[in-house]
């Protein structure tokens, strides 16, 4: 099994799906002869030819829309944003079309494309290029949102969204590209969406993570009892595995790498206050980035959540 | 370095048939009479169905529903050059396209009721489910184009917008990509010349709207959207260009909304009485009417005919539209997504 990083295991379940399936192609602003910002889609164009590889104008509406009508018609396109921050012009597209075309034509046409996306803070790049405004689009009935943590996690998911009949938006965490490798399998598997994955076993306390924020909240408990699950899936999440966590511990720290206010961690601590208040022992507590446009390079450490944030959250549910 | 003459552009007008019924043999299309009734026949049809459906809101037997009198002659001429297998996306103003493409009637008339279960577009047809939001279905088509292209298959893809949407950003970045990769589509533009209250003037600094196409490299142009033989001739034009790989053509049909944006809107408060009457005199039905009673095709009692024939199936239709059970509530989860997710299992149950 070979040693890869996450923007290698991506181009490999890129590669390895449209070798299996002619349905599935790219479009997207440099996907083709840069290999994308990124380096994602590196070597597709040559491999699969500028019909299925399409290096589009700066036009994100277009490409979204676009997108759709490819879905539409048959095919399994796999639109490509630079950016999560570049979504946002893409927006009606995703909110009004692609999330509402099955539903919108009472099952008479379906939308099944894959929107990937960088997202997230500490790369050093310039504006709206470190955006983590997951829950935005969790707020979508329709639409999937995915989150992969590792380089294995992420070919298994994107396998997955790439054969899923409804569209998925396939957020892969900018900082982690490089950052991780892991053993991951050069034949084909598949991570059921929607599951949440138990990334560390433990008893007092349960911490609940995804993307980016994955790997920082392993390293920062490793002196605790704590299980910490990956959720993988924001929408749908998996609500029963992080139910029975919070059940069984009595404890949860949820953290966000977005800002504190409607992110995705409320949606969690209003689940488990529904489903789980008579066995918490402590307050949710919820570690997050402060309620303020990401900053530019220079403050985005001050920014993001940190370990030294992570662990007294896990004090203070502890301690409770 | 002298300045030289980079490009210089011309936008052409087509008309075929004038106000008083005369034709321009030279750019009249070829249409036998039998296929010239069916076009009559068929605005009739969409004139009827218009008039009813007024008249139902009013009654509060529909919801809110926006007319189309005035713009029959750019929807039937045309929707009567398409086959059943191209790729329609529509705004919300066309039903005269859904009409002559056999769109179930009772159905058409559901989607007003506000029934979704309307949009469930009959499997002998490719067209889009009706877009509300303005302009966003455009880059759809551009999508579709492409596949089409990828599949090598033998049909054009068509979308229909009005001014209105040629100010929004999708207009634009639609018409671009589908310039920069040439693709098999047609941009088919109703100008009815006011966007609710905005008039045209407000709504472009631009001497036509078919101009714009030349920004993206490719050809547009102004037909005169009440004369159905001048749609018609422009729509077959573009669609072979289209189906012969030589790209994307932007028709805009110069035509006028005769009636309010929709039943909740009042245009006595924007425009004048006379601007109005002055359009009533070129009404594309009319006109139709002159053409064919100069050759003994039309009387005034082959029209009266024809209008209760229409009557007739608009009828059929009303009764077999509200015969209709109403949505149970669990039906709006239905098709939300191939699988429910469990909460929404959850959710579903009991509704």
């Amino acid at each position: 099994m070979a040693q890869l990083n996450m923007v290698q295991a991506i181009n490999q379940a890129l590669g390895d799906e449209m070798a299996r399936d002619d349905r599935v192609l790219l479009l997207g602003e440099d996907v083709g002869r840069d290999g994308g910002v990124f380096r994602v889609t590196e070597g597709l164009l040559e491999r699969f030819g500028s019909e299925r590889v399409l290096d589009t104008p700066l036009s994100e509406s277009a490409i979204m829309g676009a997108a759709i009508g490819m879905a539409a018609y048959g095919l399994r396109p796999v639109p490509e944003i630079q950016f999560l921050g570049f979504t946002y012009s893409a927006f009606e597209q995703l909110f009004a079309h692609a999330a509402r075309l099955r539903s919108r034509s009472r099952g008479r046409y379906s939308c099944p494309l894959v929107v990937r996306t960088p997202y997230g803070g500490g790369i050093k790049a310039p504006e709206l290029h470190e955006e983590s405004t997951e829950a935005i689009y969790c707020h979508i009935p329709g639409l999937k949102v995915v989150v992969p943590s590792g380089p294995y996690s992420a070919k298994g998911l994107l396998l997955a969204a790439l054969r899923d009949p409804d569209p998925v938006l396939f957020l892969e965490p900018t900082r982690l590209y490089r950052l991780l490798r892991e053993e991951v399998p050069e034949g084909d598997y598949v991570l059921e969406l929607g599951r949440a994955r138990v990334a560390r076993p433990g008893a007092a306390v349960t911490v609940i993570a995804w993307g980016s924020m994955l790997e920082r909240v392993l390293k920062s408990v490793e002196k605790y009892d704590a299980e910490v699950l990956d959720l993988l899936t924001l929408n749908p999440f998996d609500v029963a595995t992080v139910v029975a966590s919070v059940k069984r511990t009595g404890r949860a720290v949820i953290v966000q790498e977005a800002a504190k206010t409607c992110g995705f961690g409320a949606e969690i601590a209003a689940t488990l206050a529904e489903e789980a208040m008579l066995y918490l022992r402590a307050p949710i507590l919820r570690v997050t980035a402060p309620d303020v446009p990401v900053p530019l390079a220079k403050l985005i450490d001050q920014y993001l959540p940190t370990p030294e944030q992570i662990r007294a959250a896990l004090d203070e549910v502890l301690q409770y | 370095m002298p300045e030289e003459l980079l490009a210089t552009f011309e936008v052409r007008r087509l008309g075929v048939l004038d106000e008083t019924g005369e034709v321009d043999q030279a750019l009249m299309p070829t249409l036998s009479d039998a296929e010239i009734w069916r076009m009559y026949e068929l605005m009739v049809l969409a004139r009827s169905f218009d008039e009813r459906a007024v008249a139902l809101q009013r009654e509060g037997r529909l919801g809110t529903y926006p007319p189309i009198r005035g713009q029959e002659a750019a929807q039937v001429g045309s929707a009567f050059a398409l086959s059943g297998t191209d790729w329609i996306f529509p705004s919300f103003r066309e039903m005269g396209v859904h009409l002559t493409l056999g769109y179930p009637i009772p159905q058409l008339l559901q989607y007003w009721t506000g029934d979704e279960r309307a949009q469930k577009v009959p499997p002998h047809l490719n067209i889009f489910p009706f877009c509300v939001a303005v302009g966003s279905q455009i880059p759809h088509a551009v999508g579709a184009a492409l596949a089409v292209r990828y599949r090598r298959d033998p049909v054009a893809v068509v979308t229909y917008f009005g001014d209105g949407a040629t100010s929004k950003g999708d207009f634009h970045e639609a018409l671009n990509m589908a310039g920069v990769f040439n693709l098999p589509v047609l941009f088919i533009c109703q100008n009815n010349q006011w966007a609710i209250s905005v008039p045209l003037k407000n709504q472009t600094a631009s001497e036509s709207l078919a101009q714009k196409a030349i920004a993206y490299g490719f050809e547009g142009v102004q037909v005169d959207g009440n004369d159905v033989f001048a749609v018609y001739r422009a729509t077959r034009q573009a669609l072979d260009k289209a189906r012969s790989g030589a790209g994307p053509t932007f028709i805009e049909c110069l035509t006028y909304r005769m009636a309010d944006h929709t039943t909740a809107d009042d245009a006595g408060r924007y425009r004048s009485e006379q601007e109005v009457a002055t359009w009533r005199d070129r009404d594309p039905i009319l006109r139709l009417e002159r053409f064919l009673a100069a050759r003994d095709a039309w009387s005034v009692e082959k029209g009266n005919e024809a209008k209760a024939r229409a009557t007739e199936v608009i009828d059929a239709a009303v009764r077999e539209m509200e015969s209709m059970a109403p949505p149970a509530a669990a039906e709006m989860f239905d098709d939300t997504q191939a699988t429910l997710n469990p909460r929404q299992a959850e959710q579903r149950k009991g509704r």
